[in-house]
């Protein structure tokens, strides 16, 4: 205790030297720790966007071909993607498939009273709330029954259902999906936001509408017509998108590569593409490793630059108190007494520093979530791995001046000025 | 008393030395053919060349001699910072060859008492602080040792100023502090080397005051200096020439 309190006499003597050789800790560990908190966040929603699509699901998806190739095709209504056949090929093909969903988009507006927007309208198999893992707030979600009998029944998104009924409850009242009447039967939770919606209710609502694919089949056909100024865009779309649900994980990319080879075998162009949230996930994962090995290099340069501040503060101290040294010795100061004083002083400095380091490394995220609108999330071992190497890097750094303090000679120590 | 009891001494690794060995007074340090040899290039230059004497208890000492004589090599070498290059040196019996870093260290704390001509305060503690330094390096401090270090303080006149620091105080006190200091710890032996060069004659003479009292409490000492006048102050004096000894003289009578 009495080595803590002259070490930090000894230091408030040269209060800017110390302060400035802090400083330079305090950075080294405030980055590290602001560093990993904005990657983890970063990371962490990369996987949960991902999680979202279904790790154990492999996704076909209808993709407009390249305009050029569309401008020499007589017809004046674009024909492309997924088809039933595909579809079918699928469901009745492929072994360990637990689940086949699809999905067709149409483009109709939803009005409900005077209120009116444009969600996606989705017509999908019942299992889709399932296989996409989405939860229900209210209500139920579509079921076999309804698509068997093509009731006209429909899922709101929470996001529609609060913008045509503000005020009240949206389940058992009707809304219009085209020139169609449907009854509402369920609202789903949103998707967890993506990164931060801006959300503008008088023009576009974000969220979906879910009816049964047989009935959006039969009631809007499969030919999209989008009115938009200037004329009209018509395509011919039969699927726009096929979930398959595979029973085991490890089996996910044998049906991704079947897939693949299945689409390009049957399709002239490449009107679709294949997407497997699994190798998303893994590829996610090897960024943050190859993120996190760059920021631990980063991190590690910088505390080194700090350790090497210390080490020639502390070297510059001893020559300057060699008398001291001398002095303590002649007194009866052992050599380990010496080394323990100058220890002490270099790991009260990086203590120092890295204490206000932590402090300023937690706050800095919680800035960049207010004014850059990104998630960060803290985990625990970056303070205390911060803290610790920053610590370490004075006791490295601080050894060597202190042990050339402890084995100078008394008398030539004494002799200094 | 315990030197007629024929028990082994007591443990540690100070031995006191055969009490017939200097006749009637105890020998504190004991110097046995030590020379002190800088080798400068191809040159050697002998500070003390070939030196035998010893100190007795409660004597009081001037080292007096021409500057290069080897005063401060002589003081150096008994304080325990510097060690022979040949012959032995024993303090109370204890030869210094055959104690480690540590060992030595602790016989400076505990057995010798040093005081520089510069005083040599530390300047980031208080006058308490100063006084109390060597004992920070005390396996066991006794207990009360803080009183004791504040009798010091009363006892060369700093009662009223045990707060201060060190460039606070005139360089009369401050070497009056150096002077508790170097007592704090009880020593066996005394060192000063030139410990009035820097005064004036009137703190000069303060300082000598004490040293008279501490040589009237029986304790050792051994004072360098180049004025006769403080030489004179003492019992006896050792004249180095060329780091030899050329003459002894009592100033009893
Ligand atoms: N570190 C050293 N390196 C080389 N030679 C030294 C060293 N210290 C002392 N000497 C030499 O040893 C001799 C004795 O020096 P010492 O300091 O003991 O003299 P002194 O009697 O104390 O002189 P002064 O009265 O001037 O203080 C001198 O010739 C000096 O040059
Ligand atoms: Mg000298």
């Amino acid at each position: 205790m009495r080595a803590v309190r002259l070490g930090v006499s000894s230091l408030l003597l040269h209060k800017l030297r110390s302060f400035l050789t802090t400083l330079g800790v305090l950075f080294g560990v405030s980055s590290v720790i602001a560093m990993l908190a904005i990657a983890e966040g970063a990371s962490v929603e990369a996987q949960e966007q991902i999680r979202q699509l279904g790790s154990s699901n492999v996704i076909l998806r209808s993709v407009k071909p390249p305009e050029d190739k569309v401008s020499n095709q007589e017809s004046r209504v674009l024909s492309y993607g997924l088809t039933h056949e595909d579809h079918a090929r699928v469901a009745e093909t492929y072994p360990g498939v637990k689940d086949v969903v699809a999905i067709l988009e149409v483009p109709e507006e939803v009005r409900s009273g005077s209120f009116s927007c444009r969600p996606r309208v989705m017509c999908v198999d019942p299992s889709y709330r399932e296989v996409t893992g989405r939860i229900m707030m209210e209500g139920r979600f579509l079921s076999a029954r309804d698509g068997q009998a093509t009731a006209s029944v429909c899922v709101l998104g929470y996001e529609v259902a609060r913008y045509l009924f503000p005020f009240k409850a949206a389940i058992g009242e009707r809304i219009k999906i085209g020139a169609e009447y449907f009854q509402i039967v369920g609202v789903m939770y949103p998707r967890v936001p993506i990164g931060s919606i801006k959300r503008d209710p008088g023009t576009e609502v974000g969220g979906e509408v879910f009816v049964p694919l047989r009935t959006g089949q039969s009631l809007f056909g499969e030919r999209q017509v989008k009115i938009r100024s200037g004329g009209m865009d018509a395509q011919e779309v039969q699927l726009h998108e096929i979930i398959i649900a595979v029973e085991l994980d490890q089996n996910v990319p044998m049906i991704a590569n079947a897939s693949r080879l299945m689409l390009t075998q049957s399709h002239r162009e490449k009107d679709y593409e294949v997407i497997v949230p699994l190798e998303l996930l893994l590829r996610a994962e090897e960024t943050k490793r190859i993120f996190s090995i760059v920021l631990a290099s980063i991190a590690g340069i910088s505390l080194l630059v700090g350790g090497i501040g210390i080490m020639n503060v502390m070297l510059a101290t001893v020559t300057e108190r060699t008398r001291e040294i001398g002095i303590r010795r002649a007194l009866g100061a052992k050599r380990h007494h010496i080394v323990t004083q100058f220890l002490v002083e270099t790991v009260v400095l990086s203590g120092c520093g890295g204490v206000a380091g932590v402090v300023l490394g937690l706050i800095i995220p919680q800035i960049v979530e207010a004014a850059g609108d990104m998630r960060t999330i803290v985990t625990i071992e970056a303070p205390v791995l911060a803290f610790g190497i920053s610590v370490a890097t004075g006791v490295i750094f601080g050894l060597y001046p202190a042990w050339r303090a402890a084995t100078m000679d008394p008398v030539e120590a004494l002799r200094h000025e | 008393m315990s030197a007629l009891s024929d028990e082994e001494p007591p443990g540690g690794v100070f031995v006191h030395p055969d009490p017939g060995k200097a006749g009637d007074t105890q020998v504190v340090a004991q110097l046995e053919n030590v020379s002190r040899v800088y080798s400068m290039g191809a040159e050697d230059v002998h500070a003390l060349d070939d030196l035998s004497f010893s100190f007795g208890s409660g004597e009081y000492w001037a080292v007096m001699g021409s500057s290069g004589s080897g005063k401060s090599t002589l003081l150096n070498i008994l304080g325990c910072i510097d060690r022979p290059t040949a012959g032995e040196y024993r303090v109370r019996g204890q030869a210094v060859s055959d104690l480690d870093d540590d060992q030595l260290s602790e016989m400076r704390g505990k057995e010798l008492g040093f005081i520089f001509q510069s005083y040599n305060l530390i300047p980031q503690l208080n006058v308490l602080e100063n006084i109390l330094m060597p004992v920070l390096y005390q396996e066991n401090p006794e207990e009360g040792i803080e009183e004791r270090g504040k009798l010091l303080a009363e006892r060369v006149g700093l009662g009223d100023r045990l707060m201060h620091r060190p460039t606070e105080l005139s360089g009369g006190q401050q070497q009056r502090v150096a002077i508790a200091r170097s007592l704090i710890n009880d020593p066996a032996l005394i060192l000063a080397d030139e410990a009035t060069g820097n005064l004036d004659s009137k703190t000069a003479e303060e300082i000598l005051k004490l040293f008279d009292e501490l040589h009237a409490e029986g304790k050792t000492i051994l004072i360098v200096t180049h004025e006769p006048k403080v030489g004179e102050r003492a019992d006896r004096i050792l004249r180095l020439k060329d780091g030899a000894i050329e003459a002894v003289e009592d100033n009893r009578r």
